[in-house]
């Protein structure tokens, strides 16, 4: 439990102080120091959840409001860790358009707190037993990072972040609908209120919840976290909100809010899967899968060739980060457990592949002084160390072997073709489109024709290496305590493990 | 059957009745003031349902909801709405609805839609309540639809806070209200969220000279 | 055969009555706005000397303009013979229900309108034209309220919703609340008062409905005004006895009637007060704005029938 507070109290407390004295010179590095502080309780909650079982959700002490299993905890890892790595990566570039005049002190200090308060979200968002917190974690990283993604205060940026604000905000008050549904449906189950919006109680009872509510309910909490999630056709915010904000933005937006968004899916998806599993004459029992296979798929597709028609840099990469969405939610959606564990695998390597290529990105756009991908060109030539990791990272998040995002491609297209092999062509399909997608726009950036006078600027790609290097290693190896922590959270959501 | 009700829950059914009203009443009201009027207007509508709805189910908690409600819905947030108004300039703006007729006929098509989705709900619920259900559902898209009809920045706005009155309304007719602190945090983030709209007017205002979201149009996916 | 006189009585005392509600709305009027009124009786006085006028006819007028008062009064006064004013039950309110009341009002509407192009003149086609206009915005609505009535009461009959809306007792009813509000919006679009049309003003450009009769005279015109006399007189007792019915006579008892007579009129009284105020308030709106105000109406009477669906059936 202590640990818990540490992960959660840091980064409140920080974005409280970085509130108060953000423009302070050395708060920059204060926001990468707070975060990896967050980083390791985080690792010492992973600890002790592994050696002690699941923490908190006991019915009776204060205690029941959060509740950590090998699910959750796992993520919280991964956001506390993209979170220091993406907060190392910011201290250079948050310099470099301070110097630019990109930004000014005081919006620095703004932008320290609401990084320091989103990553309180997320984590609050992950940690929490109560769907009600949940609900509100979540429309929180929404607020805490809107003004983020104006930060420019140009035209277009205003444009984004008033997307992201209104899209958001209305998918979000859908979801908050299905969570009253929900609560309608335990408060006739579980007599105590305080209790029926905590989820350890909600999958205790699952299969005495009404199915036809529970129904109701998804498609609604299905509508409104997967706009967060960015599943199409409610992503329209999201290639905007991710190109126009500063680029650390981007990279935890698509690493960090995403994951957590789908997270909240997969809960509620078990109790769907709970309640209409005990009453199969109601509704098909798989209703809440077949709903998010489709979402997912349609996403998939649509993002993969939205990919070519890209301009921005940066907007290409949060098509692809749909694309991956779409694929994660139809490996949810599809279920069994093959396909779970490779949506979890997914999850990771695509969160840290995902945040190093928006980094080396972040540099890429300062070396051309431009978002613009036709005139960000010949990087690895001006710098091969940015030029290198744009490449590897794309290399990676394509499903090249030997990186991990092949595995858990590789698995999720097994685990199709045995449980619904004509999905599987659909499937190659779109790893096809959006392969192409996305090696037609990068072979002239990395390899092109150098303009005269471009020069390297000063780059971190330390958090890059650390990153690829992670997901090649998932690729070659699976550790076998990580393997084994994925197999728990696979059998928490799919009933059955796989090792 | 309602004959049978005491006065007071009938005055519930009645009141839900307007609220559903109001929320047809902003999305064909043209002038800026009378908008963020008839969203007060609404929000102490569904304030005064939410006493009712405490008095006839003795849940205590919900008086302070309503007060909650008040403070925010019906005093704070209009307040601050005027006043950004009047400091913008634009309190003499008329916000024209395109198409009234189509608006108002989309909207009840989406109530009926919404009494149908409502309908297997209800019917397990033994709560004098339950038959509002629909109704907070209709106001929760009619703020949806407002938001998609209009192009002003600050119609937009009174249509988010109106689908949140909804909201607010399906948890008080579904579950009696939702455990207090969720509550709170609701009202939390409501609240942070009108305090950004207001600062977003002033940016938006800045960028493009109007509060004409319409014309925040420069990041669409177009032909080349 | 007491009951048919009764019924006789009834719509007579309908038809004598009506020029003078036409005449208080217009003494309360006055009043409101620091004017001397004209005698109560003031609308027999204008009826009785235009039936004594000679009435001219355009000489390219058919017989239909020579026919078309004798309908308009004659449907009118079917109309006003189905509404119950002071006791249900009676033989005729058994004969038509509310749609076919509408259905009265819609065919001497035509034939006025018909009557107004029939001449030729300008001001008659643009009144017929805008007439139309206003009606087929008005008509739904009005059918949306009685509908309402309708499945509230389980039947179309105006003599069967009252009682039924009786022996509910005070019921706040949020369907009956805003058919209520969308009848009267209605009432005052389809009687061509303030702020649809001004009955008072002969102002070229913005009148409809005195636009339509500007060409007759003598005996077709009292009959016109009567008409509309009694029109303005149906609405206001359909309002009062539908919404309000309490102390309209159920038996056919001297006493019951005597109550009947009193409080029909107070009802009418305090509506005639009410109607003056508004056209007092209210200024006469832009012809452009009057289908957002019908719009309105019909948005009552569609929540009116919604919320009987939602919220009344369980």
């Amino acid at each position: 439990m202590t640990a818990l507070w540490f992960t959660l109290l840091i980064p409140f407390s920080s974005s409280v102080l970085l509130g108060l004295f953000g423009q302070h010179p050395a708060a920059r590095r204060f926001n990468f120091q707070a975060a990896a502080a967050a980083f390791a309780a985080s690792v010492w909650l992973a600890w002790t959840v592994l050696q002690n079982g699941p923490i908190g959700g006991s019915s009776d002490s204060a205690g029941s409001q959060f509740y950590i299993d090998s699910f959750n905890v796992y993520l919280i890892v991964l956001t506390a860790f993209v979170g220091a790595s993406t907060a190392l990566f910011s201290q250079p570039y948050m310099a470099r358009e301070l110097a630019a005049g990109h930004v000014t002190e005081k919006r620095l200090r703004l932008y320290h707190a609401s990084y320091q308060g989103f990553l309180f979200t997320m984590q609050l968002a992950l940690s929490t037993n109560n769907l009600g917190v949940l609900w509100v974690a979540m429309e929180g990283a929404t607020l805490a990072t809107v003004l983020l993604v104006s930060l420019y205060r140009t035209p277009q940026a205003i444009e984004a972040a008033w997307k992201y604000f209104i899209i958001c905000g209305v998918g979000i008050a859908l979801a908050l609908f299905g969570t009253v549904l929900l609560y309608f449906a335990a408060a006739q189950v579980i007599p105590d209120p305080e209790q029926a919006l905590l989820w350890s109680e909600l999958a205790r009872h699952s299969a005495e919840l009404k199915p036809v509510v529970l129904a109701i309910a998804f498609v609604f909490l299905l509508v409104g976290y997967g706009t967060k999630v960015g599943l199409v056709p409610m992503h329209s915010w999201l290639p905007d909100a991710h190109s126009e904000g500063p680029t650390p933005m981007s990279a935890v937006l698509s690493g960090l809010l995403l994951n957590v968004a789908l997270y909240a899916l997969v809960r509620l998806k078990i109790l769907t899967d709970g309640s209409l599993a005990a009453h199969p004459d109601a509704h098909d029992p798989h209703l809440a899968g077949y709903l998010m296979m489709g979402f997912g798929l349609l996403s998939f597709i649509v993002a993969g060739l939205f990919l070519h028609r890209q301009r921005d840099i940066k907007r290409l990469y949060s098509y692809s980060s749909i694309e991956h969405m779409g694929l994660m939610t139809f490996a949810f959606g599809l279920g069994g457990p093959l396909a779970t564990f490779a949506a979890l695998l997914h999850m990771t390597v695509h969160s840290l592949t995902k945040s190093a290529i928006f980094i080396t990105v972040g540099h890429a756009a300062h070396i051309a002084g431009t978002q613009a991908m036709s005139n960000i060109r010949g990087l690895i030539r001006t710098q091969p160390a940015v030029g290198w990791g744009l490449l590897i990272g794309t290399v990676a998040i394509s499903g090249f072997p030997p990186f991990g995002v092949f595995v858990s491609e590789f698995l999720l297209l097994t685990a199709t073709i045995h449980s619904q092999p004509w999905f599987a062509l659909p499937l190659l399909l779109g790893l096809g489109i959006a392969f192409a997608g996305l090696f037609r726009h990068l072979h002239p950036i990395v390899y092109g024709e150098q303009p005269e006078g471009q020069e390297g600027v000063a780059v971190n790609m330390w958090p890059v290496a650390v990153h690829l290097v992670l997901v090649l290693w998932l690729g070659l190896a699976i550790p076998g305590f990580l393997a084994h922590w994925f197999d728990q959270a696979t059998i928490l959501i799919s009933g059955q493990g796989v090792l | 059957m309602l004959a049978f009700l005491p006065l007071y829950q009938q005055a519930i059914l009645s009141l839900a009745a307007m609220i559903l009203f109001t929320s047809f009443v902003l999305l064909a009201q043209n002038g800026v003031l009378a908008i963020i009027h008839v969203f007060a207007w609404q929000g102490l509508l569904v304030a005064v349902t939410t006493a009712f709805v405490a008095f006839d189910s003795g849940a205590g908690h919900l008086y302070f909801s309503a007060l909650m409600t008040i403070t925010l819905k019906v005093i704070f947030i209009p307040w601050l709405l005027h006043r950004l108004v009047r400091r913008l300039g634009i309190d003499r703006e008329t916000h024209s609805v395109e198409r009234p007729a189509r608006v108002l006929m989309s909207a009840a098509a989406l109530v009926v839609f919404c009494y149908y989705v409502a309908q297997p709900i209800q019917q397990y619920s033994a709560a004098l309540t339950r038959n509002t259900i629909a109704i907070s559902m209709s106001v929760v898209m009619l703020g949806m639809l407002m938001l998609i009809t209009r192009r002003k920045a600050v119609s937009q706005v009174i249509g988010f806070m109106s689908l949140e009155n909804g909201l607010f309304f399906a948890a008080v007719s579904a579950t009696h209200g939702m455990p207090m602190f969720v509550e709170l945090g609701i009202a939390f983030d409501v609240l942070v969220a009108a305090v950004i709209f207001g600062v977003f007017f002033f940016h938006i205002r800045d960028s493009i000279d109007s509060l004409d979201v319409g014309q925040l149009n420069r990041l669409a996916e177009r032909d080349e | 055969m007491k009951i048919w006189a009764l019924a006789l009585l009834q719509s007579t005392a309908f038809v004598l009555l009506a020029p003078l509600f036409a005449g208080w709305v217009k003494w309360v009027k006055c009043r409101l706005q620091n004017r001397r009124p004209p005698p109560l009786a003031q609308p027999y006085r204008d009826l009785w000397k235009l039936f004594g006028k000679e009435a001219l006819l355009s000489h390219n007028a058919s017989i239909l303009f020579r026919i078309v008062p004798y309908i308009v009064a004659g449907a009118t006064l079917l109309a006003a013979a189905v509404v119950p004013l002071l006791a249900v039950n009676l033989p005729t309110a058994a004969i038509a229900d509310v749609i076919v009341l509408t259905g009265f009002f819609a065919l001497a509407r035509f034939f006025l309108a018909l009557a107004g192009m029939d001449v030729g003149t300008a001001f008659g086609g643009m009144g017929s034209s805008r007439e139309m206009t206003i009606s087929a915005l008005a008509e739904p609505a009005m059918l949306l309220a009685v509908f309402t009535l309708a499945m509230v009461a389980a039947s179309t009959n105006l003599s069967t919703v009252i009682e039924q809306v009786l022996s509910d007792g005070l019921v706040l009813r949020p369907s009956l609340l805003f058919a209520l509000l969308a009848m009267c919006l209605v009432a005052v679009a389809e009687t061509g008062r303030i702020p649809v049309d001004n009955p008072a003003t002969h102002l070229e450009l913005t009148m409809i409905h005195e636009a339509m009769i500007l060409e007759y005279s003598g005996r077709h015109l009292a009959l016109i005004e009567w008409a509309a006399q009694l029109k303005l007189m149906i609405y206001g007792v359909l309002i009062a006895n539908i919404f309000f019915p309490w102390g309209i006579a159920t038996t056919p008892t001297p006493v019951a009637l005597l109550v009947a007579v009193a409080a029909i009129t107070a009802k009418l009284s305090i509506l005639g007060v009410l109607l003056a105020t508004g056209e007092s308030v209210l200024a006469k709106m832009r012809l452009f704005r009057v289908p957002a105000f019908l719009l309105l109406a019909l948005t009552l009477g569609f929540v009116g029938l919604l919320s009987h669906i939602i919220l009344e059936i369980r």
